[in-house]
């Protein structure tokens, strides 16, 4: 190094100076640092873009509808304006209970069967395969729910609604308690099939999140846990749940966001009804995605930028949901500390 | 990670006897009791049969009730409540020999295996079954060099084929990586390489776009393309709709690859003098270069198998369109969707051949990804280590030759008069080459001469960042290296 100092330097200055760190040097490094900056404004412009056009072009019918009507109309009649997301917007937010509901315990489970239960030679291929699953197309599950699931599911809805019908939300209109000749059809494509099938897309990548916190917990307070004579599931409930506890919400939150957006999988199973449909076991349900993918063909240019309001307001939801989630995964314990 | 080594090792007080007796003083309890470990996971005779005698009366108390006392019906109904009979009935013969602390695990850890046995359960038949579906369309060789343009909803499956979804995914997924790579790899790069509040903005609405509904990105592109640009439905447009979805997914999964990448590396570069330029392409990027790839891979397939922006931007078509710019153009899941709307047999088994199309297509680019990623940045596989360990033995011998002739001009120079006429010439060179230190500084000591090669004005000819380390280890400094990096 001191030669190569008293190269740069010259031989007049005898004493070594040290070469100044900066940003930017050289032409070089000047037009490198442009032009990743253009990348990253190019990105933020496409992002902002998205927002901006969905609110141009949603103008119109906002205009003409006002927002609290279009908030709290059921109705989806754009050419003599009386329309409103209150149906579609109730369905999405059931279907992605539902969602959740199933697959929280079900991404939990493994990733916490990954983490610590499963024989150690398996758990690469285990992580490689949930990840595979989250790579599984949506109109694979679509096919899935709707040519298997929705079949075998009918037994359950059936027997939910006969036991638990008393409870609001999972009553069936039109079938009696043990009535054997109720007909099958009022248990398809309704909210609680669909709510299975996007439970097992987003359960994959509630897993792959939760996996990664957990395999981060610290590996000495794992050994205290055992040390003072826990059981494995002990040490889980006082190290593992604690420690990962930002990565369970921030996933739960994260597979949230996909359910609330899927379009195909729903579009496909549900049938859609434009009422509030609170029955989640009863057929008939409804998504604004699904709206969106149902509508936009036959849409004039009015009920084009009523869908965009729709959109809109989808993408508003999901992106409030999604800062929440990366804002609480970032703020947990168990950050990304790479750099050593 | 070494949690599970230590966990057969560590002798545990286990209190499984401690309702023996109870002593006076704790010292005095402790000292009394056995000194067993705790098991912790493994299998045990007793742990196997009580399991296997619940399963067993489970399925007998659930045949009961299914067949004689409740109206229960449903062959799922029937598994929920045989596994929760079980879990009952294990809970109990366990408790029979433990106390409780170990049946809540024993039980738990049952619950675990469940849930990891569901969820792989679930993976296998969604894609068996839509491979098992997909056998009736298959076999055809008509299905993948024929376009739906001549085959009506009645023909047999010997008519028609998807060659036009086929050629019109891999149009569209070429046009979204050729947007989403550059840019993408770019942006993931500023994130990581220019800190600031800036930066910082961008990679939080990046990482809030992931999870965009990806019939919101075929909205935008609808609402700017189509309806303000006045541009008709096309392969370029359902290209920008799936390069909108994809670019938040490949800049997020990038840029966790290159946080990864060892500061010491980039580190190292910056001391010698690199500008940054060439230490992002020389060090940072070769460094994480299985992980970028395994970023763009599942990006890729995520942009697959997305449905909805190709709903909205593309059109649907049944005949064969190459050209992106004009004519509405259909992938493959757009195909099955509308192949599976149609209530004709045969349209749907061709609905399900796509779909096993698309899915084996998801599958080849995962595995791809899997071989050549997988493993975090610095780590290398055994081709490139042993690149690596050439590479270093390569530099070792060009040190080698650096070193030697000095050395003897220095020890020689004193009785030649080579010493004394490299001496001028060797104080005045302002810039000298890579070379003509080693080969002419007769006066300097081989200490010194040892960093000019390496010298950051002298630029490293490209070579991979693992190399720069193991100059200093020799052959066997890839291990070092590996294991240094993994903490």
């Amino acid at each position: 190094m001191v030669s190569a100092l008293k190269d740069s330097a010259g031989a007049e200055s005898e004493r070594p100076v040290p070469r100044r760190p900066s940003p930017a040097r050289g032409l070089g490094d000047r037009i490198f640092r442009v032009q990743l900056t253009a990348s990253g404004v190019i990105v933020l412009a496409i992002m902002a873009a998205v927002g901006l056009f969905l609110l141009l072009r949603a103008g119109q019918a906002l205009r003409t509808r006002g927002i609290w009507d279009f908030l709290t109309t059921a109705q989806w009649q754009p050419d003599v304006h009386r329309f409103g997301i209150a149906a579609v917007l109730t369905g999405t937010l059931l279907i992605a209970a539902v969602a959740v509901t199933i697959s929280v315990p079900l991404a939990l489970g493994t990733a916490l069967f990954i983490s610590d239960i499963a024989p150690r030679p398996l758990r690469r291929t285990l992580v490689s395969m949930v990840d595979l699953m989250a790579a599984v197309p949506s109109v694979v599950y679509g096919l899935w729910g709707l040519f298997f699931l929705q079949q075998h599911v009918i037994g359950v809805s059936r027997w939910l609604s006969d036991w638990f019908g008393w409870i609001p939300f999972l009553h069936v209109d039109g079938t009696q308690p043990g009535e054997p000749l109720a007909s099958q059809s009022v248990y398809t494509a309704s909210t609680f099939v669909a709510g299975i099938v996007v439970a097992l897309m987003v359960a994959p990548i509630q897993c792959s999140v939760m996996r990664e916190v957990f395999a981060q917990a610290p590996a000495g307070e794992r050994e205290g846990a055992y040390a003072l004579g826990a059981t494995r599931w002990g040490m889980i409930r006082a190290v593992v749940l604690p420690y990962g506890m930002g990565g369970i919400i921030g996933g739960t939150m994260l597979g949230l966001g996909r359910a609330l957006g899927e379009t195909i999988a729903v579009y496909l199973i549900i049938s859609p009804v434009f009422t509030i449909q609170p029955h989640i076991l009863q057929t008939g349900s409804n998504s604004v995605s699904s709206l969106i993918a149902l509508h936009y063909g036959d849409a004039s240019t009015f009920g084009m930028s009523a869908l965009m309001a729709a959109g809109l307001a989808l993408f508003l939801l999901t992106l409030a949901v999604n800062f929440t989630a990366s804002s609480i995964v970032a703020r947990s314990r168990s950050g990304a500390q790479s750099e050593a | 990670m070494t949690v599970v080594d230590l966990e057969k090792g560590v002798p545990q007080e286990a209190p499984e006897d401690a309702s023996a007796d109870t002593a006076d003083t704790a010292v005095a309890a402790a000292a009394a009791l056995p000194d067993v470990p705790r098991r912790i996971g493994g299998v045990t005779r007793s742990g196997v049969l009580s399991v296997f005698g619940a399963a067993a009366s489970g399925l007998c108390v659930t045949v009961l009730l299914f067949g004689e006392l409740a109206p229960f019906s449903g062959a799922l109904g029937f598994f929920i409540t045989a596994y929760l009979s079980f879990l009952g009935i294990y809970a109990v013969l366990t408790g029979l020999e433990e106390d409780g602390q170990a049946v809540r695990d024993r039980v738990m850890t049952v619950v675990l295996w469940t849930a990891g046995g569901l969820m792989f359960t679930a993976l296998t038949m969604v894609v068996g079954f839509t491979a098992w579906r997909g056998r009736e369309a298959l076999p055809h060789a008509n299905f993948f060099t024929q376009d739906m343009q001549a085959a009506g909803p009645l023909d047999p499956l010997t008519h028609g084929g998807i060659a036009h979804a086929m050629l019109g995914t891999l149009i569209m997924i070429a046009i979204a990586l050729a947007i989403t790579v550059p840019l993408g790899l770019a942006c993931a790069v500023y994130l990581n390489q220019i800190p600031g509040r800036f930066s910082r903005f961008v990679r939080t609405i990046v990482e809030a776009m992931t999870a965009l509904p990806s019939i919101v990105a075929g909205l935008m592109v609808y609402a700017v393309w189509i309806l303000n640009l006045g541009m008709q439905k096309s392969g370029l447009a359902a290209g920008f709709a799936i390069s909108v979805m994809m670019l938040p997914i490949v800049i997020r999964a990038a840029d966790v690859v290159l946080r990864l990448v060892p500061g010491t590396l980039t580190e190292a570069s910056e001391a010698l003098g690199a500008p940054r330029w060439r230490t992002v392409w020389h060090v940072v990027l070769p460094t994480a270069r299985s992980g970028l790839a395994t970023a763009v891979i599942l990006g890729t397939a995520r942009g697959i198998g997305e449905t909805s922006p190709v709903l909205l931007t593309a059109g649907f078509t049944a005949a064969l369109n190459g050209d992106p710019t004009s004519g509405p153009m259909v992938s493959l899941p757009l195909a099955v969707f509308n192949f599976v709307k149609s209530p004709e047999p045969t349209m749907i088994a061709r609905g399900f051949g796509a779909a096993a199309v698309l899915m084996a297509l998801v599958l080849v680019l995962f595995v791809i990804a899997r071989v050549i990623g997988g493993r975090g940045p610095g780590h290398q596989n055994k081709r490139q280590a042993r690149r690596a360990v050439r590479a270093s033995r390569r530099d070792t011998t060009r040190f080698a030759e650096l070193h030697t002739p000095g050395l003897e001009l220095f020890e020689t120079g004193d009785r030649d008069n080579s010493g004394e006429s490299n001496e001028p010439r060797g104080a005045g060179n302002g810039a000298p080459s890579p070379d003509a230190p080693a080969a002419d500084n007769g006066e300097q000591s081989p200490a010194d001469n040892a960093p000019a090669p390496a010298d950051g004005e002298s630029a490293p000819q490209g070579p991979l960042a693992p190399d720069d380390e193991t100059v200093t280890g020799g052959a066997g400094g890839n291990e070092d290296l590996a294991t240094g990096d993994s903490h």
